[in-house]
Formats: C-alpha cells, sequence, structure tokens
C-alpha cells in the first residue's frame, strides 16, 4: 500500500482537483482505492456526491473509537472509495496534540488498511501545522501544486529543506504545475524551463481549464465525464508519473 | 471489506428483464428519496468457479471466482453471506491454465486469503457459467449511487449444460447498506415471482447442472454400516467405497494435478490391503487371497512418487532450518529430486493406464458386486468387535516389549499395529458412539503420530545417505550440496532422538486405563 497526499501550505492551487482525478484514474486502472478528505471544506466529499460528515467527528476517528473502516464510503466507481471530509477537522491539530506521538498518528491508523487498500490519497487542507507533519510522515510520496511563480518554487524549497530534517522515514517530492494560464509569459516560461531542470518536477502540467471547474457541476472527477480532454490527459500523464514515483508496480496484479 | 449483497430469485411468472427494470426504475421509496437509472444495455460475463478437488473453499464458506468481461480477467473471493473478501484483476488479460496451484494466484490479498486454505491441493474449475448482466443503479437524492441492482440471466456450461433461475442481486454501496436495502425492497415490492435467493451463486449454478458442492469424492470414507448387516456384505460396501475414492483419484494423478491424489488414491489402496489381511475372512473364499498380490502391486507401484513428492514438498521447509549451510547449497540436490520424481511418475503413469490395472478395479469391483451373505451369518458387530480387540491386544503387547535398547525395527513394528487397529477403529466407525470413536481416535492418533515422525526421520536419513550415494556416483553433486545434506541428516537424527524419548510417555497414555476402557467400549458397542 502507498500513500499519496496532495499538499501544499497555499489554498485554491488544485489539490482537491489533482486528488480527485488521480485516485480516480488509479481505481480505474485497477488499484484499490481510497481517499481520506482532510480538508474540513469538504471538496473533494461534494464531487463525489457524499456528505461531508463523519460519526462522532473526527475525534472519534483520530483516538482510535470509531473505526476507519466504518466511516469509509463507496463512490460511485469501483474500487475508489472515500473516507469523508466533516467539520470538526477544523479541530485535527488540537486532536492530534491531545494524543501521544501526533506527527505519528495518521501513518498508525492508516496501517490497519493495508490489506484493503493498494493506494490511499490524502487530500490536505491548506496549512503548515501538525496535521500537515503527520501527513508528510504517513506519505510516500508528496504532489506538491504548484502555480508557476517564483514564490511558489521558493515555498517547495522550504517545504523540502523541511522534510530533509526528518529522522527515519523521508516521503518522495513531486511537485507539478498546476493553474497554468496560457497567456502568462512568465506562467509558461517557468513551466517550460523548471521540469527539464529539476528532477523533482513532473513533466505533465495541469492547465487553468474550465473543463476543471466543470467537476463541480458534474459532482465527478473531469477524467469520468470528459475523459478526452485536455485535462483528463495531463490527469493521466501526472498518475502515471505519481505512480512510478510512489513505487507502484504499473500493474494492479502485480501488488504485493 | 464490502456489504454482503443480497440475492432474489425470480420464476417463470416474474415479469420479463425489461419490464422488470422498467418497474424497479419507475418506483420510489417511502420518503420519495430514491430513484433508479441505467438498465439499458446487459454485459456478458464468463464466469468460472474455482476449488480444490475437496472442494477445501467451499468447506470453508469461501467461493473464488475468475470473472472475464471486456478483455480483462478478475479473480472475486467471496465468503458464505456473498460479501467480497478480496477483488484482483489479473495483470494480462490470459487467465492462468486451471488447474494450477495457488502460486499461479497473482500475489496479494486475495492469494494471501486462499493459499492457507487451499495448501498443496490445485485449484480445478468446478463450474463455469457465462451471464448476462442488466444493472439498475439506485440514486439518493444527491443522484449519489447507494446500491446496484444486476438481473442476471446465466447460463451453464460446465460441469452439465443447463440454465439457471433468473437472480437478482442487489449489492449496496459500501456505507449505504440500509437505504439501499430499502429502495430495493421498494421497488420490489408487488412484483410477481420474486423470492429471496437462499442459496449461494455457485449452489444455485451446481444444483441447475445437477451436481452438489462440497463433496469429497475422492477421500476414503467409511461406508454406511448397521451393527446386524452381515459381515460379508459389510465388508464388501467397505471395500467398494474405497474403491470409489481410488477411482476418483486415478485422473488427477494420471494428470498430475497436486499431489494430494496420489496421496489419496495410496490411503485407499493401503485401506483396502488392511481390510483384505484383517476382514478377508467373512468374504468368500479365495477373493481376498487372490487379490491381495494385486493391491500390494499397486501399493508399491505408488510408492516412488510419493517418497519422492514429500521429499520435495518438504525441501523448502527444511531448506530454511538450515544453519552451516545455505539454501543455493540444495539447488542440485532439489534438481535431483525432480528428475527422479519424473522417471518415477512415468513409471507410476503406466502402471496406472496397465490392462493389468484395468482388469483389477474393473475385476474387483464385479466380485464386490456379488458378494452375498452366507447362510450362517455372522454380522458385522461381531466381526468388528472382535478384529478391533485382537488388534488392540497385539498393538499392547508388541508396545510393552520395547525397551530403551529396542531397535528401531520394533518400533516399526508397533507403528504397523497401531495402523491397522486405526484402521478397523475407522472403517467400523459407523456403528461406533461418535464421541467416543473420535476420543479414540485421538488417543491412537497421538501414539501413531510419535511413531509416524520417529520412522519418518529414520528413513529419510537413510535416503539422503543413499541419493548422496548416487549422486556421487553420478558425478553431479558439489561438495557444497554434499555438506548441505549432511546438515539435513544431522537434523534428521536429532529429531529422531527427541521423538524417540517421547515415546514411553506416548504409549503410556495409549496403554493407560482410561485409553483401553474406551477401546473396549468401542468393541462392546459395536458387538
Amino acid at each position: 500500500m502507498k500513500v499519496i497526499a496532495t499538499y501544499n501550505i497555499k489554498g485554491g492551487v488544485g489539490k482537491t482537483a489533482a486528488a480527485v482525478n488521480l485516485a480516480y484514474l488509479a481505481a480505474r486502472d485497477g488499484y484499490r482505492v481510497l481517499l481520506w478528505d482532510l480538508d474540513p471544506q469538504g471538496a473533494a466529499s461534494y464531487l463525489f456526491r457524499i456528505k461531508p460528515r463523519v460519526k462522532g467527528g473526527g475525534k472519534a476517528l483520530i483516538h482510535g473509537r470509531r473505526s476507519m473502516d466504518g466511516a469509509i464510503k463507496g463512490t460511485d466507481f469501483e474500487r475508489l472509495d472515500l473516507l469523508p471530509a466533516d467539520f470538526t477537522y477544523r479541530n485535527l491539530d488540537l486532536m492530534l496534540g491531545a494524543g501521544k506521538q501526533p506527527a505519528r498518528r495518521l501513518a498508525t491508523l492508516l496501517a490497519p488498511l493495508k490489506g484493503e487498500y493498494d493506494a490511499i490519497f490524502l487530500d490536505c487542507p491548506p496549512s503548515i501545522s501538525l496535521l500537515s507533519e503527520s501527513v508528510l510522515h504517513a506519505a510516500d510520496l508528496l504532489l506538491v501544486p504548484l502555480i508557476p511563480t517564483t514564490l511558489s518554487v521558493r515555498t517547495l524549497d522550504q517545504l523540502t529543506e523541511f522534510i530533509g530534517e526528518f529522522n527515519g522515514h523521508q516521503p518522495a517530492i513531486l511537485a507539478f504545475f498546476s493553474m497554468i494560464d496560457r497567456r502568462k509569459r512568465l506562467h509558461m516560461q517557468i513551466a517550460e524551463e523548471l521540469p527539464a531542470k529539476r528532477s523533482d518536477f513532473a513533466t505533465a502540467a495541469i492547465p487553468a481549464l474550465s473543463v476543471i471547474e466543470q467537476m463541480s457541476v458534474h459532482r465527478a472527477p473531469v477524467s469520468s465525464f470528459s475523459p478526452r480532454s485536455q485535462a483528463a490527459r495531463q490527469y493521466a500523464e501526472l498518475w502515471h508519473e505519481a505512480r512510478d514515483r510512489a513505487g507502484l508496480p504499473d500493474r494492479p496484479g502485480a501488488t504485493g | 471489506m464490502t456489504n454482503p449483497a443480497r440475492e432474489f430469485v425470480l420464476d417463470n411468472t416474474a415479469p420479463a428483464v425489461a419490464e422488470l427494470l422498467l418497474r424497479a426504475s419507475g418506483a420510489v421509496n417511502g420518503n420519495g428519496l430514491a430513484t433508479w437509472s441505467g438498465g439499458g444495455r446487459s454485459i456478458s460475463l464468463r464466469r468460472t468457479w474455482l476449488d480444490t478437488f475437496d472442494w477445501r473453499l467451499y468447506r470453508a464458506g469461501l467461493a473464488l471466482e475468475q470473472v472475464t468481461a471486456g478483455g480483462a480477467v478478475r479473480l472475486v473471493l467471496t465468503g458464505r453471506d456473498g460479501a467480497v473478501l478480496a477483488d484482483q484483476q489479473l495483470a494480462g488479460p490470459k487467465a492462468p491454465d486451471w488447474p494450477a496451484l495457488v502460486a499461479a494466484l497473482p500475489p496479494g490479498p486475495l492469494r494471501e486469503r486462499v493459499a492457507p486454505v487451499v495448501s498443496v491441493r490445485a485449484l480445478c474449475p468446478v463450474a463455469r457459467a457465462v451471464s448476462k448482466v442488466s444493472e439498475l443503479r439506485a440514486l439518493n437524492a444527491d443522484q449519489k449511487t447507494i446500491g446496484r441492482l444486476a438481473v442476471d440471466q446465466m447460463s451453464v456450461t460446465f460441469p452439465a449444460r443447463a440454465t439457471v433461475p433468473r437472480r437478482l442481486t442487489l449489492t449496496p454501496v459500501r456505507g449505504y447498506q440500509a437505504q439501499a436495502e430499502r429502495a430495493c425492497r421498494t421497488a420490489l415490492s408487488g412484483v410477481p415471482g420474486v423470492s429471496d435467493g437462499h442459496e449461494s451463486v455457485l449452489d444455485a449454478v451446481l444444483a441447475a447442472a445437477g451436481y452438489r458442492a462440497g463433496e469429497r469424492p475422492g477421500k476414503a470414507a467409511a461406508a454406511a454400516l448397521r451393527p446386524s448387516d452381515p459381515a460379508a456384505t459389510a465388508i464388501a460396501a467397505i471395500l467398494t467405497a474405497l474403491l470409489d475414492s481410488l477411482e476418483a483419484n486415478v485422473p488427477g494423478t494420471i494428470r498430475d494435478i497436486d499431489t494430494e491424489f496420489l496421496h489419496d488414491l495410496r490411503i485407499a489402496v493401503r485401506w483396502t490391503r488392511s481390510a483384505l489381511k484383517l476382514c478377508g475372512s467373512a468374504l468368500p473364499d479365495g477373493l481376498a487371497s487372490t487379490y491381495r498380490p494385486d493391491f500390494r502391486w499397486l501399493g508399491d507401484l505408488t510408492t516412488p512418487t510419493r517418497d519422492l513428492d514429500v521429499y520435495l514438498l518438504r525441501l523448502p521447509r527444511i531448506s530454511a532450518t538450515l544453519v552451516g549451510a545455505s539454501a543455493r547449497d540444495l539447488a542440485p540436490f532439489g534438481e535431483y529430486l525432480t528428475e527422479a520424481r519424473a522417471t518415477a511418475y512415468r513409471r507410476l503413469v503406466r502402471g496406472l493406464r496397465s490392462a493389468r490395472f484395468r482388469r483389477l478395479v474393473t475385476n474387483w469391483r464385479a466380485d464386490l458386486a456379488s458378494v452375498r451373505a452366507p447362510r450362517r451369518r455372522p454380522v458385522v458387530a461381531g466381526l468388528a468387535a472382535a478384529k478391533i480387540a485382537a488388534a488392540n491386544r497385539k498393538a499392547l503387547r508388541a508396545g510393552q516389549l520395547i525397551s530403551a535398547s529396542s531397535p528401531p525395527e520394533s518400533l516399526h513394528d508397533l507403528r504397523k499395529r497401531c495402523k491397522e487397529l486405526r484402521y478397523l477403529v475407522e472403517m467400523f466407525g459407523p456403528l461406533h458412539d461418535p464421541a467416543q470413536h473420535w476420543q479414540a481416535i485421538r488417543e491412537l492418533k497421538a501414539l501413531q503420530d510419535c511413531l509416524g515422525e520417529f520412522q519418518d526421520a529414520e528413513v529419510q536419513r537413510a535416503k539422503i545417505r543413499a541419493f548422496a550415494g548416487l549422486m556421487l556416483a553420478e558425478r553431479r553433486v558439489p561438495a557444497e550440496t554434499l555438506l548441505a545434506m549432511g546438515e539435513i541428516a544431522a537434523g534428521l537424527a536429532r529429531r529422531e532422538r527427541k521423538v524417540r524419548s517421547e515415546f514411553d510417555g506416548r504409549f503410556a497414555d495409549f496403554a493407560g486405563a482410561a485409553s483401553q476402557a474406551r477401546l473396549l467400549r468401542l468393541s462392546g458397542a459395536a458387538a
């Protein structure tokens, strides 16, 4: 089982869209997938038409009073399950802080799901907090969406440095450009140059396209309602890069 | 983990699929919350159910199904309630060639779940069917799918051609069990010809084809006996049941599907030989003495292959215990055993295809069928009591003569006596009180295990020396392999000594008052 987290300290950069589309594509390829919507805004839950509510709230999950298993909901897509958001997730930092080894808590909670899923996607809220640290410790791969600006790249370097200081497990990092505005020369220039220079950048890049915004109308991944669109093609390319970087076998049948 | 599926069966009065789907899609549940969509195009599935020859998965409450649809192959493991326990897509479009050992399954949770149940047995197709499935989705107010209702029109192609009554399967989406069931109940209420399906899909498929799952055709089983049955016909019935088991295992042995076919075939032969030796006097004059040499020939024919099977099956475990040598050092030994096994197996197959074997089973069956009760008709209960008592006396005597200085042969002799006693107790089992019977078997088995392990270790140690000699003579053994084989031999010698030291305690339990009283009661009950 591999844990892939979409993470960025900033909001509105395409984390949820990436998590939803990549989780869908992984399931479509035959992997057994769980997406945990950790963002109290519940956008991923909304996109899969699932109520953003967990009985007992985040506290019950974090403290083990409610099993993860009982809170998981099936989506409309085969092999793709979702652990919904809950508004109480806004206090996950406090809940984690109240327990032992808060930075390892998420990894501990996910461990029993190893036999059931090949891949778990974590859609993280925008912040740098105890929850983020717990996510970083649990993840095998961090997928970092970046808007192509100089400051965004600086944020990535800070994140890489922060993870480099971890003892023991360190997740791999795969950054990708998101919401590229083709009308902006700087966007195009950065998006073209950086992936060629740095190994932690994906070749795939997600343009700012209205079809991605239409996800909230269709309440489904782009790749399901517009599979031939440019966005769907870019997400598919990103998924393949993420799969290889996370160390998932390229065919689910070979999953150990 | 998924929710258990809910099954319904449709009889001839139920509406046609199109109408049924139309009715369901028009239905809205009591709260006006669920609607139904889909039901247009149907898809075709090729389904193959897999199990071992002795139905190990079925008896463990599991069903393993290979489903081929649209060029993709997946394996689905379900529990008794229809809940999917593991679902794995195969890496390629080609399914393994069944029958095959569990290693043919892709690595992953499904194989991990199946492997301990199946063990050394091969997975064989037990049923095949083609399904035409139309599916409806139940949607909640958010247009979220909460359950899927599949109408399945299935035609069985194996083990016999048949049509299965149409089935409806409701599969609730995880987390929406109650809502999906409510929507389904509403949709189906008032539809004629719909009833709850109590059979699993596999049971329904086999029933339609005129078969039943879970039977163990290849296992030597006690024939149905009544105490007042004439001894001659009762022994003939026991021997006929053993012949059934023997013959059931012949095709699997010849095709070399897995090692258990030969193992079970040998059990049937051994029991037959013991029955002929110990109870042959109950049969018409000359019958036992005519066939005893033939069954001895058959036993001898099967021994070399089985011995090598046992070696090869144990080799990975033995390799893992090596301390001085590495598992790699044993590879030439493994190759030698594999080659020797191939030679022995060819000889075995020639024997099983020979005119002598065919004549033996045909004549034996005919002769057993012609056995009639003589005028002076001793009953089977009397025979069983006398034989069990005599075999018990012999085992006790043989055991009591064994001291610390006795040679290994005396333990081997006791092992034979115990085997005879065990066969008799098992063979006449239907005459006994079941609780007493199983307790007696358990106590006897404890002693047999000790004697068996002692003899196995001794025989294997002698064999490994013989193998080493042969391999040296053929100049095909590296020094490391010989050293590794030496380490195995040393390990076997240690095991032999340890088991030998446990013998006195085990025999004392068997010869003790409680165990002996039980065996006496068995003889008494039989009489």
